[in-house]
Protein backbone atom coordinates (compact mmCIF):
# COMPACT_ATOMS: atom_id res chain seq x y z
CA UNK A 1 0.00 0.00 0.00
CA UNK A 2 1.29 3.51 -0.74
CA UNK A 3 2.49 5.48 2.26
CA UNK A 4 1.99 9.19 2.86
CA UNK A 5 3.84 11.26 5.42
CA UNK A 6 2.16 14.22 7.12
CA UNK A 7 4.58 16.75 8.60
CA UNK A 8 3.33 19.14 11.27
CA UNK A 9 4.45 22.77 11.53
CA UNK A 10 6.73 21.58 14.39
CA UNK A 11 8.39 19.10 12.10
CA UNK A 12 6.75 15.99 13.57
CA UNK A 13 6.35 13.25 10.96
CA UNK A 14 3.38 10.86 10.76
CA UNK A 15 3.61 8.14 8.19
CA UNK A 16 0.36 6.38 7.23
CA UNK A 17 -0.67 3.65 4.79
CA UNK A 18 -3.30 4.79 2.33
CA UNK A 19 -5.46 2.71 0.03
CA UNK A 20 -5.25 3.74 -3.64
CA UNK A 21 -8.44 5.53 -4.67
CA UNK A 22 -9.11 7.38 -1.43
CA UNK A 23 -8.07 11.01 -1.04
CA UNK A 24 -5.11 12.24 0.97
CA UNK A 25 -7.66 14.00 3.19
CA UNK A 26 -9.44 10.69 3.85
CA UNK A 27 -6.12 9.05 4.67
CA UNK A 28 -5.49 11.80 7.23
CA UNK A 29 -8.95 11.47 8.76
CA UNK A 30 -8.72 7.68 8.97
CA UNK A 31 -5.45 8.03 10.88
CA UNK A 32 -6.52 10.86 13.19
CA UNK A 33 -4.00 13.29 11.81
CA UNK A 34 -4.78 16.53 13.63
CA UNK A 35 -4.40 19.67 11.57
CA UNK A 36 -6.83 18.63 8.86
CA UNK A 37 -10.42 19.62 9.58
CA UNK A 38 -12.17 18.71 6.31
CA UNK A 39 -15.47 20.16 7.39
CA UNK A 40 -17.14 19.65 4.01
CA UNK A 41 -16.12 16.03 3.80
CA UNK A 42 -14.25 16.42 0.54
CA UNK A 43 -16.60 18.47 -1.65
CA UNK A 44 -13.99 21.20 -2.22
CA UNK A 45 -16.23 23.68 -0.42
CA UNK A 46 -14.53 24.50 2.88
CA UNK A 47 -10.76 24.89 2.32
CA UNK A 48 -10.07 23.29 5.72
CA UNK A 49 -8.03 20.40 4.31
CA UNK A 50 -5.24 22.67 3.08
CA UNK A 51 -1.74 21.17 2.81
CA UNK A 52 1.58 22.13 1.25
CA UNK A 53 3.21 19.64 -1.07
CA UNK A 54 6.98 19.87 -1.30
CA UNK A 55 8.46 20.81 -4.69
CA UNK A 56 10.09 17.42 -4.99
CA UNK A 57 6.65 15.80 -5.03
CA UNK A 58 4.47 18.46 -6.63
CA UNK A 59 5.06 17.34 -10.20
CA UNK A 60 3.70 13.90 -9.38
CA UNK A 61 0.23 15.39 -8.79
CA UNK A 62 -2.48 16.35 -11.26
CA UNK A 63 -2.57 20.10 -11.72
CA UNK A 64 -4.86 22.23 -9.53
CA UNK A 65 -8.42 22.15 -10.89
CA UNK A 66 -10.61 25.21 -11.35
CA UNK A 67 -12.75 24.72 -8.26
CA UNK A 68 -9.71 23.77 -6.18
CA UNK A 69 -8.05 26.97 -7.35
CA UNK A 70 -11.06 29.04 -6.21
CA UNK A 71 -11.10 27.34 -2.86
CA UNK A 72 -7.37 27.76 -2.28
CA UNK A 73 -8.08 31.48 -2.27
CA UNK A 74 -10.03 30.84 0.93
CA UNK A 75 -7.43 29.13 3.12
CA UNK A 76 -6.73 30.51 6.57
CA UNK A 77 -3.00 29.91 6.41
CA UNK A 78 -1.21 31.62 3.57
CA UNK A 79 -1.59 30.14 0.09
CA UNK A 80 1.74 29.45 -1.58
CA UNK A 81 2.77 27.83 -4.82
CA UNK A 82 2.80 24.49 -2.93
CA UNK A 83 -0.76 24.77 -1.61
CA UNK A 84 -3.21 21.99 -2.38
CA UNK A 85 -6.52 20.75 -1.04
CA UNK A 86 -5.82 17.29 0.32
CA UNK A 87 -9.38 16.19 -0.52
CA UNK A 88 -8.60 16.71 -4.20
CA UNK A 89 -5.46 14.53 -4.25
CA UNK A 90 -6.24 10.91 -5.03
CA UNK A 91 -3.89 8.34 -3.55
CA UNK A 92 -2.30 6.03 -6.10
CA UNK A 93 0.71 3.73 -6.27
CA UNK A 94 2.55 6.48 -8.14
CA UNK A 95 2.17 8.73 -5.09
CA UNK A 96 3.87 6.25 -2.75
CA UNK A 97 6.14 8.17 -0.38
CA UNK A 98 4.30 11.49 -0.80
CA UNK A 99 5.16 14.09 1.84
CA UNK A 100 2.70 16.81 2.73
CA UNK A 101 3.19 19.67 5.17
CA UNK A 102 0.33 20.76 7.42
CA UNK A 103 -0.41 24.47 7.76
CA UNK A 104 -0.46 26.41 11.05
CA UNK A 105 -4.26 26.58 11.05
CA UNK A 106 -7.27 25.55 9.01
CA UNK A 107 -10.07 27.68 10.47
CA UNK B 1 -26.36 -14.34 -3.45
CA UNK B 2 -27.67 -15.45 -6.81
CA UNK B 3 -27.58 -12.78 -9.40
CA UNK B 4 -30.42 -12.05 -11.74
CA UNK B 5 -29.38 -11.38 -15.33
CA UNK B 6 -32.35 -9.12 -16.09
CA UNK B 7 -32.89 -5.45 -15.40
CA UNK B 8 -33.97 -5.93 -11.88
CA UNK B 9 -36.78 -8.27 -12.82
CA UNK B 10 -35.11 -11.26 -11.18
CA UNK B 11 -36.76 -12.86 -8.18
CA UNK B 12 -33.59 -12.83 -6.12
CA UNK B 13 -33.02 -9.11 -5.76
CA UNK B 14 -33.87 -7.65 -2.34
CA UNK B 15 -37.38 -6.21 -2.39
CA UNK B 16 -39.32 -3.87 -0.14
CA UNK B 17 -43.04 -3.29 -0.60
CA UNK B 18 -43.50 -0.13 1.46
CA UNK B 19 -44.16 3.33 0.06
CA UNK B 20 -41.25 5.49 1.30
CA UNK B 21 -43.34 8.61 0.59
CA UNK B 22 -46.24 7.42 2.71
CA UNK B 23 -47.09 10.23 5.11
CA UNK B 24 -46.55 8.10 8.19
CA UNK B 25 -43.13 7.01 7.01
CA UNK B 26 -42.20 10.60 6.16
CA UNK B 27 -43.22 11.63 9.68
CA UNK B 28 -40.96 8.99 11.18
CA UNK B 29 -38.74 7.29 8.59
CA UNK B 30 -36.23 5.52 10.80
CA UNK B 31 -37.85 2.09 11.15
CA UNK B 32 -38.27 1.98 7.37
CA UNK B 33 -34.66 3.06 6.89
CA UNK B 34 -33.50 0.15 8.99
CA UNK B 35 -35.59 -2.29 6.96
CA UNK B 36 -34.09 -0.89 3.80
CA UNK B 37 -30.48 -1.11 5.02
CA UNK B 38 -30.96 -4.62 6.30
CA UNK B 39 -32.59 -5.82 3.08
CA UNK B 40 -29.44 -5.24 1.03
CA UNK B 41 -27.01 -2.82 -0.57
CA UNK B 42 -29.69 -1.83 -3.07
CA UNK B 43 -33.34 -2.75 -2.81
CA UNK B 44 -36.15 -2.88 -5.35
CA UNK B 45 -38.94 -0.57 -4.13
CA UNK B 46 -41.87 -2.41 -5.55
CA UNK B 47 -44.40 0.32 -4.88
CA UNK B 48 -42.82 2.58 -7.49
CA UNK B 49 -40.75 0.15 -9.54
CA UNK B 50 -37.38 1.72 -8.76
CA UNK B 51 -34.35 1.15 -6.58
CA UNK B 52 -33.60 2.40 -3.08
CA UNK B 53 -30.30 2.62 -1.24
CA UNK B 54 -29.91 3.03 2.50
CA UNK B 55 -26.36 1.99 3.37
CA UNK B 56 -23.64 4.59 3.76
CA UNK B 57 -21.02 2.97 1.57
CA UNK B 58 -23.25 2.58 -1.48
CA UNK B 59 -24.94 5.97 -1.09
CA UNK B 60 -21.56 7.67 -0.79
CA UNK B 61 -20.17 5.78 -3.78
CA UNK B 62 -23.26 6.64 -5.85
CA UNK B 63 -22.98 10.34 -5.04
CA UNK B 64 -19.37 10.19 -6.19
CA UNK B 65 -19.98 8.38 -9.48
CA UNK B 66 -21.84 10.84 -11.69
CA UNK B 67 -20.67 8.96 -14.78
CA UNK B 68 -22.83 5.97 -13.82
CA UNK B 69 -25.49 7.75 -11.78
CA UNK B 70 -26.49 10.89 -13.62
CA UNK B 71 -28.49 13.87 -12.46
CA UNK B 72 -29.50 15.11 -15.91
CA UNK B 73 -32.53 12.80 -16.05
CA UNK B 74 -33.80 14.56 -12.92
CA UNK B 75 -32.99 14.14 -9.25
CA UNK B 76 -36.64 13.51 -8.44
CA UNK B 77 -38.80 10.50 -9.25
CA UNK B 78 -39.71 11.76 -12.70
CA UNK B 79 -37.47 10.74 -15.59
CA UNK B 80 -36.83 13.79 -17.76
CA UNK B 81 -36.16 11.54 -20.70
CA UNK B 82 -39.73 10.28 -20.53
CA UNK B 83 -41.66 13.10 -18.88
CA UNK B 84 -41.61 16.84 -19.30
CA UNK B 85 -40.14 18.49 -16.16
CA UNK B 86 -42.52 20.75 -14.21
CA UNK B 87 -40.08 23.63 -14.60
CA UNK B 88 -37.01 24.30 -16.71
CA UNK B 89 -34.34 21.96 -15.25
CA UNK B 90 -31.77 23.53 -12.95
CA UNK B 91 -28.48 24.25 -14.70
CA UNK B 92 -26.70 23.09 -11.55
CA UNK B 93 -28.63 20.37 -9.77
CA UNK B 94 -30.01 18.70 -12.88
CA UNK B 95 -26.97 18.75 -15.15
CA UNK B 96 -23.93 16.47 -15.41
CA UNK B 97 -20.33 17.49 -16.01
CA UNK B 98 -19.03 19.04 -18.17
CA UNK B 99 -22.20 21.18 -18.58
CA UNK B 100 -22.58 21.35 -14.81
CA UNK B 101 -19.10 22.77 -14.21
CA UNK B 102 -19.57 26.28 -15.57
CA UNK B 103 -22.46 27.15 -13.30
CA UNK B 104 -20.84 25.28 -10.44
CA UNK B 105 -17.61 27.22 -10.61
CA UNK B 106 -19.52 30.54 -10.67
CA UNK B 107 -21.53 29.49 -7.63
CA UNK B 108 -18.45 28.23 -5.82
CA UNK B 109 -17.03 31.70 -6.09
CA UNK B 110 -20.19 33.45 -4.93
CA UNK B 111 -20.61 31.13 -1.93
CA UNK B 112 -16.95 30.52 -1.03
CA UNK B 113 -15.73 30.64 2.58
CA UNK B 114 -14.16 34.05 1.93
CA UNK B 115 -17.43 35.45 0.55
CA UNK B 116 -19.31 33.97 3.48
CA UNK B 117 -16.95 35.50 6.06
CA UNK B 118 -18.20 38.92 4.99
CA UNK B 119 -21.74 37.98 6.01
CA UNK B 120 -20.83 36.89 9.51
CA UNK B 121 -21.14 40.19 11.36
CA UNK B 122 -24.67 40.91 10.09
CA UNK B 123 -25.80 37.35 10.74
CA UNK B 124 -24.45 37.45 14.29
CA UNK B 125 -26.09 40.74 15.07
CA UNK B 126 -29.52 39.56 13.97
CA UNK B 127 -29.16 36.22 15.80
CA UNK B 128 -28.33 38.01 19.05
CA UNK B 129 -31.21 40.43 18.67
CA UNK B 130 -33.69 37.67 17.93
CA UNK B 131 -32.52 35.42 20.76
CA UNK B 132 -32.64 38.28 23.23
CA UNK B 133 -36.31 38.86 22.40
CA UNK B 134 -37.14 35.18 22.66
CA UNK B 135 -35.40 34.74 25.98
CA UNK B 136 -37.45 37.65 27.30
CA UNK B 137 -40.60 35.83 26.17
CA UNK B 138 -39.56 32.59 27.87
CA UNK B 139 -41.93 30.37 25.90
CA UNK B 140 -42.02 30.33 22.13
CA UNK B 141 -42.25 28.19 19.00
CA UNK B 142 -38.69 27.29 17.98
CA UNK B 143 -39.80 27.01 14.35
CA UNK B 144 -42.15 29.90 13.61
CA UNK B 145 -40.41 32.29 16.02
CA UNK B 146 -36.80 31.33 15.31
CA UNK B 147 -35.89 28.64 12.75
CA UNK B 148 -38.03 30.35 10.09
CA UNK B 149 -37.50 33.95 11.08
CA UNK B 150 -33.72 33.87 11.03
CA UNK B 151 -32.99 32.41 7.55
CA UNK B 152 -35.92 34.30 6.04
CA UNK B 153 -34.24 37.53 6.96
CA UNK B 154 -30.52 36.94 6.59
CA UNK B 155 -30.40 34.79 3.48
CA UNK B 156 -32.62 36.84 1.13
CA UNK B 157 -30.94 39.98 2.51
CA UNK B 158 -27.55 38.54 1.55
CA UNK B 159 -28.89 37.70 -1.87
CA UNK B 160 -30.19 41.24 -2.29
CA UNK B 161 -33.91 40.46 -2.41
CA UNK B 162 -36.31 43.23 -1.48
CA UNK B 163 -38.00 42.73 1.87
CA UNK B 164 -41.67 41.90 2.35
CA UNK B 165 -43.84 38.87 1.56
CA UNK B 166 -40.98 36.53 2.24
CA UNK B 167 -43.21 33.66 3.29
CA UNK B 168 -43.49 33.08 -0.46
CA UNK B 169 -39.97 31.72 -0.22
CA UNK B 170 -41.00 29.04 2.26
CA UNK B 171 -43.93 28.13 0.07
CA UNK B 172 -41.68 27.90 -2.99
CA UNK B 173 -39.14 25.69 -1.26
CA UNK B 174 -41.90 23.45 -0.02
CA UNK B 175 -43.29 23.12 -3.55
CA UNK B 176 -39.94 22.47 -5.20
CA UNK B 177 -38.91 19.80 -2.70
CA UNK B 178 -42.33 18.11 -2.82
CA UNK B 179 -42.02 18.04 -6.60
CA UNK B 180 -39.06 15.62 -6.43
CA UNK B 181 -41.46 13.03 -5.02
CA UNK B 182 -44.38 11.01 -6.44
CA UNK B 183 -47.82 12.44 -7.18
CA UNK B 184 -49.15 12.00 -3.67
CA UNK B 185 -51.26 14.46 -1.70
CA UNK B 186 -48.19 16.57 -0.82
CA UNK B 187 -47.29 16.87 -4.49
CA UNK B 188 -50.84 17.77 -5.59
CA UNK B 189 -51.27 20.40 -2.88
CA UNK B 190 -47.95 21.94 -3.87
CA UNK B 191 -48.74 22.00 -7.55
CA UNK B 192 -52.03 23.77 -6.85
CA UNK B 193 -50.11 26.63 -5.25
CA UNK B 194 -47.38 26.63 -7.85
CA UNK B 195 -48.63 29.17 -10.44
CA UNK B 196 -49.09 31.94 -7.89
CA UNK B 197 -45.84 31.26 -6.04
CA UNK B 198 -43.69 30.72 -9.13
CA UNK B 199 -44.89 34.03 -10.53
CA UNK B 200 -43.74 35.82 -7.38
CA UNK B 201 -40.36 34.03 -7.41
CA UNK B 202 -39.65 34.58 -11.10
CA UNK B 203 -40.32 38.28 -10.74
CA UNK B 204 -37.71 38.40 -7.92
CA UNK B 205 -34.99 36.65 -9.93
CA UNK B 206 -34.87 39.58 -12.31
CA UNK B 207 -31.65 41.60 -12.28
CA UNK B 208 -33.44 44.92 -11.84
CA UNK B 209 -35.12 43.65 -8.69
CA UNK B 210 -31.91 42.70 -6.89
CA UNK B 211 -29.86 45.12 -4.82
CA UNK B 212 -26.50 45.89 -6.47
CA UNK B 213 -24.37 44.72 -3.52
CA UNK B 214 -25.89 41.28 -2.94
CA UNK B 215 -24.92 37.76 -4.00
CA UNK B 216 -27.61 37.85 -6.69
CA UNK B 217 -26.01 40.84 -8.38
CA UNK B 218 -22.68 39.03 -8.20
CA UNK B 219 -24.20 36.13 -10.13
CA UNK B 220 -25.40 38.56 -12.79
CA UNK B 221 -21.84 39.87 -12.86
CA UNK B 222 -20.79 36.52 -14.33
CA UNK B 223 -23.28 37.13 -17.11
CA UNK B 224 -21.59 40.49 -17.81
CA UNK B 225 -18.26 38.70 -18.03
CA UNK B 226 -19.78 36.29 -20.52
CA UNK B 227 -19.23 33.27 -18.28
CA UNK B 228 -22.95 32.48 -18.22
CA UNK B 229 -25.94 33.94 -20.05
CA UNK B 230 -28.32 36.48 -18.55
CA UNK B 231 -31.03 33.83 -18.51
CA UNK B 232 -28.74 31.37 -16.72
CA UNK B 233 -27.91 33.98 -14.09
CA UNK B 234 -31.62 34.30 -13.34
CA UNK B 235 -31.85 30.51 -13.13
CA UNK B 236 -29.01 30.42 -10.62
CA UNK B 237 -30.65 33.04 -8.44
CA UNK B 238 -33.77 30.88 -8.56
CA UNK B 239 -31.66 27.86 -7.54
CA UNK B 240 -30.45 29.70 -4.48
CA UNK B 241 -33.95 30.72 -3.52
CA UNK B 242 -35.15 27.13 -3.93
CA UNK B 243 -32.28 25.39 -2.22
CA UNK B 244 -31.24 27.93 0.37
CA UNK B 245 -34.24 28.69 2.54
CA UNK B 246 -36.34 25.66 3.52
CA UNK B 247 -33.20 23.58 3.92
CA UNK B 248 -31.69 25.88 6.53
CA UNK B 249 -35.04 26.43 8.23
CA UNK B 250 -35.30 22.68 8.63
CA UNK B 251 -31.64 22.33 9.57
CA UNK B 252 -31.95 24.87 12.37
CA UNK B 253 -35.30 23.39 13.39
CA UNK B 254 -33.86 19.87 13.55
CA UNK B 255 -30.96 21.12 15.66
CA UNK B 256 -33.26 22.86 18.12
CA UNK B 257 -35.59 19.88 18.34
CA UNK B 258 -32.75 17.46 19.02
CA UNK B 259 -31.15 19.75 21.60
CA UNK B 260 -34.45 20.39 23.39
CA UNK B 261 -35.22 16.67 23.41
CA UNK B 262 -31.77 15.81 24.83
CA UNK B 263 -31.22 18.12 27.80
CA UNK B 264 -27.77 16.68 28.58
CA UNK B 265 -26.66 17.53 25.04
CA UNK B 266 -27.98 21.06 25.39
CA UNK B 267 -26.14 21.43 28.69
CA UNK B 268 -22.90 20.19 27.11
CA UNK B 269 -23.25 22.70 24.29
CA UNK B 270 -24.11 25.59 26.59
CA UNK B 271 -21.09 24.81 28.77
CA UNK B 272 -18.75 24.44 25.80
CA UNK B 273 -19.87 26.60 22.87
CA UNK B 274 -16.81 25.51 20.84
CA UNK B 275 -18.97 22.45 20.10
CA UNK B 276 -21.49 24.54 18.17
CA UNK B 277 -20.29 23.74 14.66
CA UNK B 278 -19.92 20.08 15.45
CA UNK B 279 -23.39 20.02 17.00
CA UNK B 280 -24.76 21.16 13.65
CA UNK B 281 -22.82 18.47 11.78
CA UNK B 282 -24.29 15.92 14.15
CA UNK B 283 -27.76 17.34 13.51
CA UNK B 284 -27.29 16.90 9.77
CA UNK B 285 -26.29 13.32 10.37
CA UNK B 286 -28.91 12.49 12.98
CA UNK B 287 -31.93 14.19 11.42
CA UNK B 288 -30.87 14.96 7.86
CA UNK B 289 -32.95 17.91 6.58
CA UNK B 290 -32.54 16.69 2.99
CA UNK B 291 -33.57 13.06 3.20
CA UNK B 292 -33.48 11.84 -0.38
CA UNK B 293 -32.37 12.49 -3.92
CA UNK B 294 -32.62 10.36 -7.04
CA UNK B 295 -30.11 9.45 -9.71
CA UNK B 296 -30.60 7.61 -13.01
CA UNK B 297 -28.23 4.91 -14.23
CA UNK B 298 -26.40 5.53 -17.48
CA UNK B 299 -25.31 1.89 -17.90
CA UNK B 300 -25.97 -1.52 -16.35
CA UNK B 301 -24.17 -1.74 -13.02
CA UNK B 302 -23.53 -4.33 -10.34
CA UNK B 303 -24.12 -3.11 -6.80
CA UNK B 304 -23.03 -5.57 -4.17
CA UNK B 305 -24.05 -8.47 -6.41
CA UNK B 306 -27.39 -6.98 -7.48
CA UNK B 307 -27.71 -6.20 -11.18
CA UNK B 308 -29.21 -2.81 -11.97
CA UNK B 309 -30.12 -1.99 -15.55
CA UNK B 310 -29.52 1.12 -17.60
CA UNK B 311 -31.92 4.06 -17.33
CA UNK B 312 -33.24 3.01 -13.92
CA UNK B 313 -34.07 5.39 -11.11
CA UNK B 314 -32.14 4.98 -7.87
CA UNK B 315 -33.37 6.71 -4.72
CA UNK B 316 -30.55 7.52 -2.29
CA UNK B 317 -31.69 7.77 1.33
CA UNK B 318 -29.17 10.23 2.74
CA UNK B 319 -30.90 10.14 6.11
CA UNK B 320 -30.61 6.34 6.25
CA UNK B 321 -26.94 6.37 5.22
CA UNK B 322 -26.26 8.87 7.97
CA UNK B 323 -27.58 6.38 10.51
CA UNK B 324 -26.04 3.26 9.05
CA UNK B 325 -24.54 1.24 11.93
CA UNK B 326 -21.96 -0.12 9.46
CA UNK B 327 -20.51 3.39 9.40
CA UNK B 328 -21.54 5.02 12.69
CA UNK B 329 -21.19 3.77 16.24
CA UNK B 330 -24.46 4.14 18.18
CA UNK B 331 -25.92 5.54 15.00
CA UNK B 332 -29.32 6.32 16.54
CA UNK B 333 -27.79 8.38 19.32
CA UNK B 334 -27.60 12.18 19.10
CA UNK B 335 -24.10 13.01 20.32
CA UNK B 336 -22.78 16.50 19.62
CA UNK B 337 -19.23 15.41 20.45
CA UNK B 338 -19.00 12.67 17.85
CA UNK B 339 -16.90 13.06 14.72
CA UNK B 340 -19.82 13.64 12.37
CA UNK B 341 -17.86 15.17 9.48
CA UNK B 342 -18.07 12.95 6.43
CA UNK B 343 -21.86 12.46 6.66
CA UNK B 344 -23.81 12.79 3.42
CA UNK B 345 -26.35 15.32 4.71
CA UNK B 346 -25.00 17.82 2.18
CA UNK B 347 -24.52 15.13 -0.45
CA UNK B 348 -20.99 14.49 -1.72
CA UNK B 349 -19.08 14.71 -4.97
CA UNK B 350 -19.72 17.11 -7.84
CA UNK B 351 -23.22 18.07 -6.65
CA UNK B 352 -22.26 18.30 -2.97
CA UNK B 353 -24.11 21.27 -1.49
CA UNK B 354 -22.63 24.48 -2.79
CA UNK B 355 -24.42 26.43 -0.03
CA UNK B 356 -23.03 24.42 2.84
CA UNK B 357 -20.77 27.10 4.24
CA UNK B 358 -23.60 29.60 4.45
CA UNK B 359 -25.87 26.96 6.00
CA UNK B 360 -23.20 26.22 8.62
CA UNK B 361 -22.75 29.90 9.35
CA UNK B 362 -26.49 30.42 9.87
CA UNK B 363 -26.77 27.49 12.26
CA UNK B 364 -23.59 28.44 14.07
CA UNK B 365 -24.60 32.00 14.87
CA UNK B 366 -28.09 30.97 16.01
CA UNK B 367 -26.80 28.23 18.29
CA UNK B 368 -24.01 30.41 19.60
CA UNK B 369 -26.42 33.22 20.44
CA UNK B 370 -28.53 30.70 22.36
CA UNK B 371 -25.55 29.37 24.32
CA UNK B 372 -24.77 32.92 25.44
CA UNK B 373 -28.18 33.69 26.89
CA UNK B 374 -30.05 30.47 27.56
CA UNK B 375 -29.58 28.26 30.60
CA UNK B 376 -32.19 25.54 30.06
CA UNK B 377 -34.01 24.66 26.86
CA UNK B 378 -36.92 22.25 27.06
CA UNK B 379 -39.92 21.07 25.09
CA UNK B 380 -43.33 22.08 26.43
CA UNK B 381 -45.22 19.79 24.07
CA UNK B 382 -44.79 17.33 21.22
CA UNK B 383 -43.17 18.88 18.15
CA UNK B 384 -45.28 18.65 14.98
CA UNK B 385 -43.42 17.27 11.96
CA UNK B 386 -43.58 19.20 8.72
CA UNK B 387 -44.17 16.67 5.97
CA UNK B 388 -42.43 17.03 2.64
CA UNK B 389 -41.45 14.52 -0.05
CA UNK B 390 -37.75 15.39 0.27
CA UNK B 391 -37.19 17.42 3.40
CA UNK B 392 -37.35 16.42 7.01
CA UNK B 393 -38.27 19.11 9.47
CA UNK B 394 -40.69 20.44 12.02
CA UNK B 395 -43.70 22.72 11.65
CA UNK B 396 -43.82 23.55 15.37
CA UNK B 397 -41.52 22.96 18.31
CA UNK B 398 -42.99 24.44 21.49
CA UNK B 399 -40.18 25.26 23.92
CA UNK B 400 -39.46 27.04 27.16
CA UNK B 401 -36.10 28.62 27.96
CA UNK B 402 -34.66 30.06 31.14
CA UNK B 403 -32.18 32.91 31.01
CA UNK B 404 -28.56 32.44 31.98
C1 LIG C 1 -28.85 22.60 6.12
C2 LIG C 1 -29.05 23.12 4.94
C3 LIG C 1 -28.82 22.41 3.63
C4 LIG C 1 -28.82 21.08 3.34
C5 LIG C 1 -29.07 19.92 4.27
C6 LIG C 1 -28.52 20.95 1.93
C7 LIG C 1 -28.41 19.75 1.25
C8 LIG C 1 -28.02 19.60 -0.05
C9 LIG C 1 -27.79 18.35 -0.72
C10 LIG C 1 -27.98 16.98 -0.09
C11 LIG C 1 -27.39 18.61 -1.99
C12 LIG C 1 -26.98 17.58 -3.04
C13 LIG C 1 -27.98 17.39 -4.14
C14 LIG C 1 -27.63 16.23 -5.04
O1 LIG C 1 -26.65 15.52 -4.79
O2 LIG C 1 -28.36 16.00 -6.02
C15 LIG C 1 -27.38 20.04 -2.14
C16 LIG C 1 -27.06 20.70 -3.30
C17 LIG C 1 -27.21 22.07 -3.46
N1 LIG C 1 -27.45 22.99 -2.45
FE1 LIG C 1 -27.79 22.59 -0.51
N2 LIG C 1 -28.36 22.18 1.40
C18 LIG C 1 -28.52 23.11 2.40
C19 LIG C 1 -28.40 24.49 2.29
C20 LIG C 1 -28.18 25.15 1.12
C21 LIG C 1 -28.06 26.58 1.00
C22 LIG C 1 -28.13 27.57 2.14
C23 LIG C 1 -27.89 26.84 -0.33
C24 LIG C 1 -27.72 28.16 -1.02
C25 LIG C 1 -26.97 29.12 -0.59
C26 LIG C 1 -27.88 25.58 -1.03
C27 LIG C 1 -27.73 25.43 -2.38
C28 LIG C 1 -27.52 24.23 -3.03
C29 LIG C 1 -27.35 24.11 -4.47
C30 LIG C 1 -27.39 25.26 -5.47
C31 LIG C 1 -27.14 22.76 -4.74
C32 LIG C 1 -26.88 22.10 -6.09
C33 LIG C 1 -25.40 21.95 -6.28
C34 LIG C 1 -25.02 21.20 -7.53
O3 LIG C 1 -25.86 20.48 -8.09
O4 LIG C 1 -23.87 21.36 -7.96
N3 LIG C 1 -28.04 24.58 -0.12
N4 LIG C 1 -27.76 20.63 -0.94
S1 LIG D 1 -12.46 18.80 2.74
FE1 LIG D 1 -13.46 20.67 2.36
S2 LIG D 1 -12.27 21.49 0.79
FE2 LIG D 1 -11.28 19.63 1.16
Amino acid sequence: MPTITFITPDGERHQVDAKPGISVMQAAMANDIGGIVAECGGSAMCATCHVYVGDDHADRLDPVGEVEHEMLECTTSERTGSSRLSCQIEVSDELDGLEVYLPESQV
Amino acid sequence: MQVSPTNGIGADRPVNAQDPFDLEILANPYAFHEELREAGPIVWLEHYGLWGMGRFEEVHATLNDWQTFCSSAGVGISDFRKEKPWREPSILLEKDPPEHDRARSAMTKVLSPVAIRKLRADFEAFAEELVEQLVAKGEFDAVTDLAEVFPLKVFPDALGLESGERDYLLRYGNIAFNAFGPRNSLFEESMAEMPEVAKWINARCDRAKLSPDGLGAEIFGFADEGKITEHEAGMLVRSLLTAGVDTTVNGIGCALRSLAAHPEQWAALRDDPTLVRNAFEETLRYDSPVQTFFRTTTRPVDIGGVQVGEGEKVLMFLGAANRDPRKWENADQFDIRRKAAGHVGFGSGVHGCVGQMIARLEAEVVLKALTKRVHTLELTGEPTPKLNNTLRGWAHIPVRVTAK
